[in-house]
This record gives C-alpha cells, sequence and structure tokens, in this order.
C-alpha cells in the first residue's frame, strides 16, 4: 500500500518536471516577445535595456533554473503584457472558469440523465432512437461552432440571451459569482450549455447503458412482482443505482471540462483563464503561457494521483498489483 | 472463389444490415472525393487572386456577381466563393485528419504489439505513459505542445499524432495479448522466425480489426479537434486554410447577420465527422464479440 503511494508520488513528480522542462523550453524557443512588447522606434540601447530586465540575456539553462527555483516560492513570473504575477493573473480569472464547469456540469446532468433513463427503459422505441442519434451528432459537433451558432439564434437573431462577457455578479455567503444574479445567469446559460454539449452525449450514453443493466436485475423484478408502480421503480429504483457510478464518473472528467472551456471561453469571450491563455499565447506573454499550463497539469497530475489512491482504498484488487509491481 | 473474395463478401454483407451506416459511408465517400479532386470540382480556385474579385465579398447564398458568376453559398469576406473555399478546406482537414491517424496508428502499434510480446520492465513504463497520457483531455495535450511550440502545419499533426498515438496503443497491446496465446504464435516460434517477424507478419494482422474500428472514432475525433485548434488560432496557418479556420474567418461577420460565412464550413465539417463516426459506431459493433 504505502509503496504504491510512494511509487504513484514519484512519478507524478517526474510528470511535473518533465513537463516542466517540455513547457519552458518549448516557449523559449519560439518567437521573440521583445519584438511585440517594444516601439518599434526604440534603439538599440532601449531594446537590450528590456532584454536585461526580462532576463533574456541569460542562457536557457540558467533562466529555467531561476523559473524553478521561483516556481518552489510560487512565484512564477510577471505577465510581459500585464506587468503583474502571471499566477495572480491566474487566479484572478479561476472563478469565472470554475463557475462556469460547474454551471455546466449541472446542466448536462439535469438534461442528460432523463434522457439516457428513457433511453435505457424503452430501448426500441422511436423517442430512444431519436436521442440516441442525437447524442452520436453530439459528438460529432464542434463545440466551438455549435457555440457560434448559439450567438447565431439567441443572441443575434432572437436578442433572448447575451452573447458575451460574465454580467453583473452577485455575492452570496462570501462568494463572489454571476450564478447569484438574474443578468449573470443570463450571461452564463448559453456558454454553460455550449460547453455541457459534449459531456450531454457521453453522459446520455453512460446513463443508457447503466439502466439497460439494472433493469435486467432480480431487485427491479421484485419490485415489480410487489405491485409497485412504474414510476415509482424508475424514480426510485433504478435512479438511485445508476446515480453514484453517474457522479463519481462525471466527477472525475471535471477537469476535461476545464480544458474544454478554453474554447467555450474564446467563442463567448467569458472572462476565465480560457481566454486568458490564449489571449497571452497571441501576445507570446511567456510566463502565462508557462504558468497556465504548469498549474493546468498539476492540477490534473493531482487529481489523478488522488484517484488512484482512493481506488487502493476501495478496490483491494489495486491495491495487490500496486504492491507486486 | 477465392478466399479473400468471400471474406469480402461476408464483410459486406454483415456491414450492409445497417442502413445508417451504408449511407454514412457513401457520404464520406463523396466527402473523400471532393476532397481529393478539389481542384477539379470546386467551380473557382479559391486562392487565385486573378478570379477573386474584393467586389463580391460576402455575398448572400444563391447570388450572382456582375459577371454573371453564380455563388450557390456565397461568398466570404475577401470575395471568395464559399463552395469552392469550403471544397479546398476539406482537402486540408482530411488530409491533416487522416495523415496525423496513420502515423499515430503506426506508432501506436508499435508500442503496443513490442510491449505485450516483451512484457517486464518494458511494458510497465509503456503503459504506465500510455495511463498517464490519456488522463489528460486531448485539447489539453494538443494545446500544451502547440502553446510551447508555435503553429504551423507539421506542428499540428505532431500533436494530433501525440493525442491519438496512446489510444492505438492500448489496443494494440490488448489484442496482442490475447494472440499471444494462440497456438499460431507458438508455431512461429519453433520455426526460430525473428520477433520482429512473428509480431509485424503474424500478430499485428490479427490485431487490425480493434484498430480499424479505434482508428475510425479516432479519425474523426483528429479532424474535429484539428478544426478546434485552427478556429482558436492555434492549429494551421492562414496558408491552409482548414474548415476550423474558415469558420473562425466567418465568425466576425456574425454580428452583422452573414450567417453563411461561418454555418456553411461547419455543416461540411458536421457532415464529415459524424459519417465517420457513424461508420466507425457500426464497425465496433461488428467486431465486438460480446454482442454476437
Amino acid at each position: 500500500m504505502t509503496p504504491f503511494i510512494f511509487t504513484r508520488l514519484a512519478q507524478s513528480v517526474l510528470v511535473l518536471f518533465i513537463m516542466s522542462l517540455l513547457v519552458f523550453g518549448g516557449v523559449n524557443l519560439v518567437g521573440d516577445p521583445v519584438e511585440m512588447l517594444i516601439n518599434p522606434e526604440a534603439d538599440q540601447a532601449e531594446v537590450e535595456r528590456v532584454i536585461r530586465e526580462l532576463g533574456l540575456d541569460r542562457p536557457v539553462t540558467e533562466q529555467y533554473w531561476y523559473f524553478l527555483v521561483n516556481a518552489f516560492k510560487g512565484d512564477l513570473g510577471d505577465s510581459f503584457i500585464f506587468g503583474e504575477p502571471a499566477l495572480k493573473l491566474i487566479i484572478q480569472r479561476m472563478p469565472a472558469t470554475l463557475e462556469l464547469a460547474l454551471f455546466s456540469l449541472f446542466v448536462s446532468l439535469v438534461i442528460a440523465i432523463p434522457l439516457g433513463i428513457y433511453a435505457g427503459y424503452k430501448p426500441e422505441s422511436k423517442t430512444s432512437k431519436i436521442i440516441m442519434g442525437g447524442s452520436i451528432l453530439g459528438f460529432s459537433m464542434p463545440t466551438f461552432w455549435v457555440g457560434i451558432i448559439f450567438i447565431m439564434i439567441f443572441a443575434v437573431h432572437l436578442g433572448w440571451l447575451p452573447s458575451t462577457g460574465r454580467g453583473e455578479i452577485g455575492t452570496f455567503l462570501g462568494i463572489n459569482s454571476s450564478l447569484f444574479t438574474l443578468n449573470g445567469l443570463s450571461h452564463v446559460f448559453l456558454p454553460a450549455l455550449n460547453l455541457a454539449l459534449f459531456k450531454i452525449s457521453s453522459v446520455i450514453r453512460l446513463t443508457r447503458a447503466g439502466t439497460r443493466e439494472i433493469i435486467l436485475q432480480d431487485y427491479i423484478t421484485f419490485a415489480r412482482s410487489k405491485g409497485l408502480s412504474e414510476k415509482r421503480i424508475v424514480l426510485v429504483h433504478i435512479l438511485k443505482n445508476i446515480l453514484i457510478p453517474i457522479v463519481t464518473v462525471v466527477g472525475l472528467e471535471f477537469g476535461s471540462l476545464i480544458a474544454f472551456s478554453t474554447v467555450t471561453e474564446t467563442v463567448f469571450a467569458w472572462p476565465g483563464m480560457g481566454k486568458l491563455i490564449i489571449d497571452s499565447i497571441y501576445n507570446l506573454d511567456r510566463p502565462v503561457i508557462v504558468a497556465y499550463l504548469m498549474i493546468i497539469v498539476t492540477f490534473f497530475v493531482f487529481l489523478n494521483l488522488i484517484v488512484d489512491i482512493l481506488y487502493t482504498f476501495l478496490d483491494p484488487r489495486v491495491r495487490i498489483k500496486g504492491d507486486s509491481e | 472463389m477465392n478466399p479473400k473474395i468471400k471474406k469480402i463478401k461476408e464483410f459486406w454483407k454483415d456491414f450492409s444490415s445497417n442502413k445508417v451506416a451504408v449511407v454514412s459511408l457513401i457520404v464520406f465517400m463523396l466527402v473523400l472525393f471532393v476532397a481529393v479532386f478539389a481542384p477539379l470540382v470546386s467551380p473557382t480556385d479559391p486562392y487565385d487572386l486573378n478570379t477573386v474579385s474584393i467586389m463580391n465579398s460576402r455575398l448572400a447564398p444563391f447570388s450572382e456577381d456582375f459577371s454573371g458568376n453564380y455563388f450557390l453559398l456565397g461568398t466570404d469576406g475577401a470575395g471568395r466563393d464559399m463552395v469552392s473555399a469550403i471544397f479546398y478546406g476539406l482537402r486540408v482537414s482530411l488530409g491533416v485528419g487522416v495523415l496525423s491517424g496513420i502515423f499515430a496508428l503506426i506508432i501506436g502499434s508499435f508500442f503496443g504489439i513490442s510491449a505485450a510480446f516483451f512484457g517486464g520492465k518494458y511494458e510497465s513504463v509503456v503503459m504506465r505513459i500510455v495511463d498517464i497520457q490519456l488522463s489528460f483531455p486531448s485539447i489539453l495535450v494538443a494545446l500544451i505542445i502547440l502553446a510551447a511550440f508555435g503553429k504551423g502545419v507539421e506542428k499540428t499533426i505532431i500533436a494530433l499524432i501525440l493525442v491519438q498515438w496512446a489510444y492505438y496503443a492500448r489496443t494494440a497491446r490488448s489484442s496482442a495479448l490475447v494472440e499471444l496465446n494462440k497456438e499460431y504464435v507458438d508455431a512461429a516460434r519453433c520455426l526460430a522466425f525473428s520477433n520482429t517477424r512473428i509480431m509485424f507478419k503474424h500478430i499485428l494482422p490479427n490485431c487490425m480489426a480493434p484498430l480499424i474500428v479505434v482508428g475510425t472514432l479516432q479519425t474523426a475525433h483528429a479532424i474535429s479537434l484539428e478544426a478546434t485548434l485552427s478556429f482558436l488560432g492555434l492549429g494551421l496557418p492562414i496558408t491552409e486554410p482548414s474548415l476550423g479556420l474558415l469558420i473562425g474567418n466567418g465568425f466576425e461577420y456574425m454580428y452583422s447577420g452573414d450567417y453563411w460565412i461561418s454555418i456553411f464550413p461547419g455543416v461540411a465539417l458536421l457532415i464529415t465527422v459524424a459519417s465517420i463516426n457513424l461508420v466507425g459506431d457500426h464497425l465496433r459493433d461488428m467486431f465486438n464479440p460480446r454482442l454476437h
């Protein structure tokens, strides 16, 4: 058990180290940020001053070493564009991304679970076939394009919902979020639905597969023979048993919503970290690019580490296999 | 009858039992035809500056210009015929998607089969890398590569290969593990064939069915991912206008109501990806032993 956790921890650290090399090395080999930052009429002395100020005159290995040392102190460098610490910029934008991801998770569960149960409960009906066909379509539709169509229909043509920004921000229990004002909710709805689209397709398939399995179980037959109404069987016996695995899987995949929010945030000009990274790539704002990638990679590595460790507690087979490794 | 022809006939009989899959295959063949022969089937060359006129900028679908040229799907901001731009875009999108898929298939099945064959430390290291990579969402892997190394055709293809190879490796390993227990492998070993020969002449052909299933679904995914990356301005450069880039170009005109510049390339993308997915879905059902 302990050696298993230890090897996994060592692996996580190794992955982070390789990522930092890859990201830092890559970013520093591409483009010339000085050219973008400096007034084109600046003279040579001015150019050299800026290069020195940014530390770009040092060898890459030395820059990398400073980057590592500072990263351990929680300093991922200052943005070239904003002149503020990159970490601070990202943390400022994190709540917007989290609220978008959380809301879209909620939207996808609310839409997908009923549809999935229906498709699994009556697999041969026309509606179920339409639902399943729709889920393949959902898999195939490029998220950004659907976002554009949403904007066209709901914002440009019908004018029902706004298509850019985060709207008014309310405070509830000390948390600032646009989920707490009506105006904010109207802003978050379209991007969240857009981000949820992919999840909806996969949760429908998951729920349907689960329902089809559960329906064959003895306790459902027993419930029917007791004379319980179908409504009660679906709402209590099926729903309850299906919810646990689905919530687990979807919860574990929460990270992918954050990764995919880069696309949705760009389409809807949502002021989150995803939009920040895309803007920073355009502007060659190296510290922000490196900081964002390192933060999100760290997030994923530790999420997986925690999941792995939890599994060793929950599933003894993993433990045995891990120890023999 | 030649046993190969018989096998193909049997396969087709099986495949054609699903009408949706047959229609999807026909649609995909059409898309492929258009993509391969884009310069021949396009009404105009959208990137020939002599024929494109800025005077025709943003014409609505079904409109004509002063010299009588007809634009079925309208024109974009630079006055290019949308039909032609989409045909050329399909060529780029499919080219990048299929090319990266083939490379990923080769790399992935090499590592997957050799991991199963040699086992031991080598296998655990390879499969650990696969597991770690698959724990990251595909868009994040692509974002890391393109953000760190910049955009471009080769870099996009490399990013797409990196995103996909792990799926092939995992599939190749699991089917190779099954094949390794079969007698023909023992027979080949008794004949003292080289390891390379056993792995790639004997085991690989028997792992092809699941690899093809993964291949179709992954290629659809790669095409869609490339479009996303190009839309974000991180994938292909403007000199190689894929469907994603066309959609991105149209996005700025969306607010003024010129919907066709973004919508039609997106429809083309959707048709391509959906037809591949539907064919792949049916292939998966066909090759899945549990359903028979």
